[in-house]
């Protein structure tokens, strides 16, 4: 392993091929991930720790679903609403479904303009997105109420196994918090962007850090994980 | 230092200088400050502190096993407590808080070559909210009812039912809670140590020359953030079948003839959630105390680590295989056959991986330049508890030795060896070896020696009789054993040696913390590298380092960090600061 060489750092021999190449690159000098800012490489490795939270909620549902011997409600029936006459199933999921993935359009836009530093295109984009936000949690809140309002408790419910009640307010009821705080911070953040905080480099309140443009794109990062799991969410509770 | 590499060799700097924070009080240089250091020592002293509180729970246990029936005030509801605090504070509030939080925090930015943690506010708040976490705790010791009985494992049914103390009482929701609190708090602090690895390092300190002791944090960082996440989730439904009602881990249940409300829930799924972050959990503690030990080693030695490679990937190879053993804390849970042989295969290869890093540990003391200084005693101290408790892991690791084992004293030996004594050992070699450039003092060389020889002797004292106890088939958790009939009159005069010794290495602990303290003022001047140490951590232009740790330039690195008697040089060691054309590095290509 350790073969004796000469100790200069612009090296001129080949670069490794292979695997070598590989670790060569990856533990390369100063940055193992190049062009990728500090904020940046945190959001991510935060989103991959957060992936595990979910992954292990909705595990621990599927497996209280599937180990109960009590029957499971028909999410076709529970989550149905009564319109004109008749039970149309899943359509608040879907129309709170067609909202959060319209957020992260809106959101995307709003990263895109915020790179051509179009002040006001991306801040009023970033509200939107958070008023698309702010819907799906209160379309939420109106589920919650409906569910209540029908008898679901987390301890029980009319239907069938009380884990249904249970997984449904502690799962949704986390991605909804999930939403809240990432409308919370797209509010702060679209602040920051009409005000010129990120022109200016006017220094964070609380970190004194000079904020950038690309601190919109990392709030992105952050709402799109939170549009994805949703997916899966929906998948896995409405769908199955 | 003269330049005298040609001026291409040093790579141009990727990253901008980061803005520090510049503290403008008192309170903001001390007390919220937002510099790695001083988070450092606060995580460092909190960690400590309740720690003694775990020492103390230890020594009342002990009280009660070795002398049943004297003590009164140890009633089986307080001995149950006792357990389930001592052993949550010493895995997760001292261990991983002091590696991660203290070690971590001190030891990265510095070694890296960087000015600070990248998101200093974000690491400031990482202790605040660590802080509360130990605060609500604490808190559990004086809530009606007392603290958690539960166990360390907190299993559900019994956790939350009401003979459990705490159970029906608020013991179990602190408890809760702070773990809930801890987990938000580490991993704010845990995704500042990663990036920091990963991108804020100086010119030329590429990942292969990172000291041993940042690979070690690093990796096991990473896998607390993988590993955390099972454990908030099953505290947050434990709380949630707690405080509501639900049955996440509630089965249909009779108590006392009634007839709970729970039914449906899985107890067996907690065990899975609790060990998928349990086990990672003892390689999160074992990783940095792995680094830290090849460092120890190699520096006290005088030589460079044998197998640098092997050893980086020794340990990513065992963050990732202890993702896929955690079943095997639950062989006498029951599991399909095949699953016991799926775990035990995995449990038994990790012992690949650790077997080559102990190889080379020993490989690099080989014909080394061995200066028995305590941070060295306390490696070799650290090599031989890790081998004894790491052969009896094989043991363990098998189903059919693990069954009839798995609820007796051997198992309390076992990990107390290998989880509790081997890290505990590194952490006050790793003191004695940094204390140093923390203070600029050195820990006092007579107390110190004092206290590793009661604290190695009197560990083994401890845990060796154990695991004859168990293998007599004394049970673990029982809080009275004297009408067993497995309890012979020799096992309890072992029982009572074990106590008496357990209070003479927790006194060598409050020689150790004068110590500490006596040094600070009165200890001998250390100057900048009293170990004459190749690390960026002992080349900094102050002693215990500035704010921005190095100064008005950062430090460039030209070599891996483990120059030491390198031949033709004209010391015997080469900091990796220090520019190449001097002597050949053996670096690997």
């Amino acid at each position: 392993m350790a073969e004796t060489t000469l100790a200069h750092i612009g090296r001129t021999e080949p670069r490794p091929a292979g695997w070598q190449g590989i670790a060569a690159d990856w533990s390369s000098d100063q940055r193992a991930f190049k062009n990728v800012s500090w904020g940046k490489a945190m959001m991510w490795i935060f989103l991959l720790s957060d992936t595990f939270i979910f992954g292990c909620f909705l595990l621990s549902y599927m497996t209280a679903r599937i180990s109960t011997r009590v029957p499971w409600p028909n999410p076709s029936e529970v989550f149905a609403l009564r319109i004109g006459g008749s039970d149309i199933p899943l359509i608040l999921i879907a129309i709170m479904t067609f909202v959060l993935i319209s957020s992260s359009g809106t959101m995307a836009m709003a990263v895109n303009f915020g790179y051509r530093r179009d002040r006001r295109k991306t801040a009023v984009l970033m509200l939107l997105t958070a008023a698309l936000g702010a819907t799906f949690v209160g379309m939420q809140a109106f589920e919650w109420t409906k569910l209540i309002t029908e008898g679901v408790r987390p301890w029980g419910n009319p239907w069938g196994a009380a884990q249904f009640g249970a997984s449904f307010f502690m799962i949704t009821g986390f991605h909804g918090t999930h939403v809240t705080i990432g409308v919370i911070f797209l509010i702060i953040v679209a602040r920051k962007v009409w005000r010129g905080d990120f022109d200016v480099g006017r220094p964070g309140f609380f970190t004194s850090r000079r904020g950038r443009y690309e601190n919109v794109e990392i709030m992105g990062l952050y709402w799109h994980f939170v549009d994805l799991v949703w997916v899966f969410i929906f998948a896995f509770f409405y769908l199955w | 230092m003269v330049d005298i590499t040609p001026a291409d060799a040093v790579p141009p700097a990727e990253v901008a200088e980061m803005e520090l924070y510049h503290p403008h009080s008192w309170w903001t240089k001390y007390v919220f400050s937002q510099d790695a250091k001083v988070i450092a020592i606060q995580y460092s002293a909190t960690a400590t502190a309740i720690g003694m509180v775990a020492l103390v729970l230890s020594w009342l246990m002990r009280l009660q096993l070795g002398f049943p029936g004297t003590f009164d005030f140890i009633t089986p509801e307080a001995y149950y407590q006792f357990i389930t605090m001592h052993g949550m504070i010493m895995v997760i509030y001292l261990l991983t808080a002091l590696f991660l939080g203290g070690f971590g925090n001190y030891l990265i930015p510095l070694m890296v070559g960087a000015r600070d943690m990248v998101f200093p506010y974000v690491n400031m708040l990482s202790y605040w909210i660590y802080l509360l976490a130990v605060l609500v705790l604490v808190s559990s010791f004086f809530a009606p009812g007392g603290p958690t009985g539960a166990g360390w494992t907190l299993y559900p049914p019994q956790a939350i039912m009401t003979g459990t103390p705490g159970g029906q009482d608020w013991g179990i929701i602190l408890m809760l809670v702070s773990l809930i609190l801890f987990i938000i708090g580490f991993t704010m602090g845990g995704l500042n140590y990663v990036v920091t690895v990963l991108q804020g390092r100086t010119r030329g300190m590429t990942l292969m020359r990172l000291p041993l002791t940042v690979w070690g944090i690093f990796t096991a960082t990473v896998m607390a953030l993988l590993a955390f996440p099972a454990l908030f989730v099953a505290c947050v439904m434990m709380l949630l079948d707690r405080a509501l009602g639900t049955s996440f881990f509630m089965p249909a249940i009779v108590e006392m003839g009634e007839q709970l409300q729970h039914g449906g829930g899985s107890p067996i799924l907690f065990q899975h959630l609790f060990w998928f972050f349990g086990h990672p959990e003892v390689y999160i503690v074992a990783l940095p105390a792995f680094g830290i030990v090849s460092d120890l080693i190699s520096t006290h030695a005088r030589k460079n680590i044998f197998g640098y490679r092997m050893m980086v990937w020794a340990i990513v190879g065992i963050g990732a295989l202890s993702f896929v053993v955690w079943a095997h804390h639950m062989y006498v849970s029951g599991m399909h056959p095949y699953f016991g042989f799926f775990f035990a295969t995995t449990t038994l290869i990790i012992a690949v991986p650790t077997a080559i890093k102990v190889y080379n540990w020993v490989l690099t003391l080989w014909r080394g330049d061995i200066h028995l200084t305590i941070p060295m005693l306390f490696a070799l101290a650290f090599i031989v508890t890790f081998v004894n408790g790491g052969l009896t892991g094989l043991f363990l690791g098998n189903v059919v030795v693990d069954v009839p084992l798995s609820d007796t004293m051997f198992v309390v030996a076992h990990f107390h060896m290998v989880m509790g004594v081997a890290p505990i050992l590194v952490i006050f070699g790793a003191i004695y070896h940094w204390y140093p450039k923390v203070t600029g003092r050195m820990l006092n060389e007579t107390l110190g020696r004092f206290h590793f020889w009661i604290t190695f002797l009197g560990a083994y004292l401890i845990f060796f009789p154990m695991h004859y106890l168990g293998l007599m088939g004394v049970p673990r958790r029982y809080n009275e054993l004297t009408d067993m009939t497995i309890m012979t009159e020799s096992a309890h005069h072992l029982n009572s040696f074990i106590s008496i010794m357990a209070f003479m290495v927790g006194f060598a602990q409050i020689v150790f913390l004068f110590n500490l303290i006596w040094s600070i003022r009165h200890g001998r001047e250390a100057g900048g590298n009293p170990w004459r140490a190749t690390t960026l951590e002992w080349q900094t232009p102050q002693t215990p380092p500035a704010h921005g740790n190095f100064g008005k330039d950062l430090p460039i690195v030209y070599r891996w960090a483990y120059d030491y008697s390198v031949p033709g040089a004209k010391e015997d060691f080469i900091p990796q600061n220090v520019p190449g054309s001097f002597a050949p590095s053996r670096e690997p290509a």
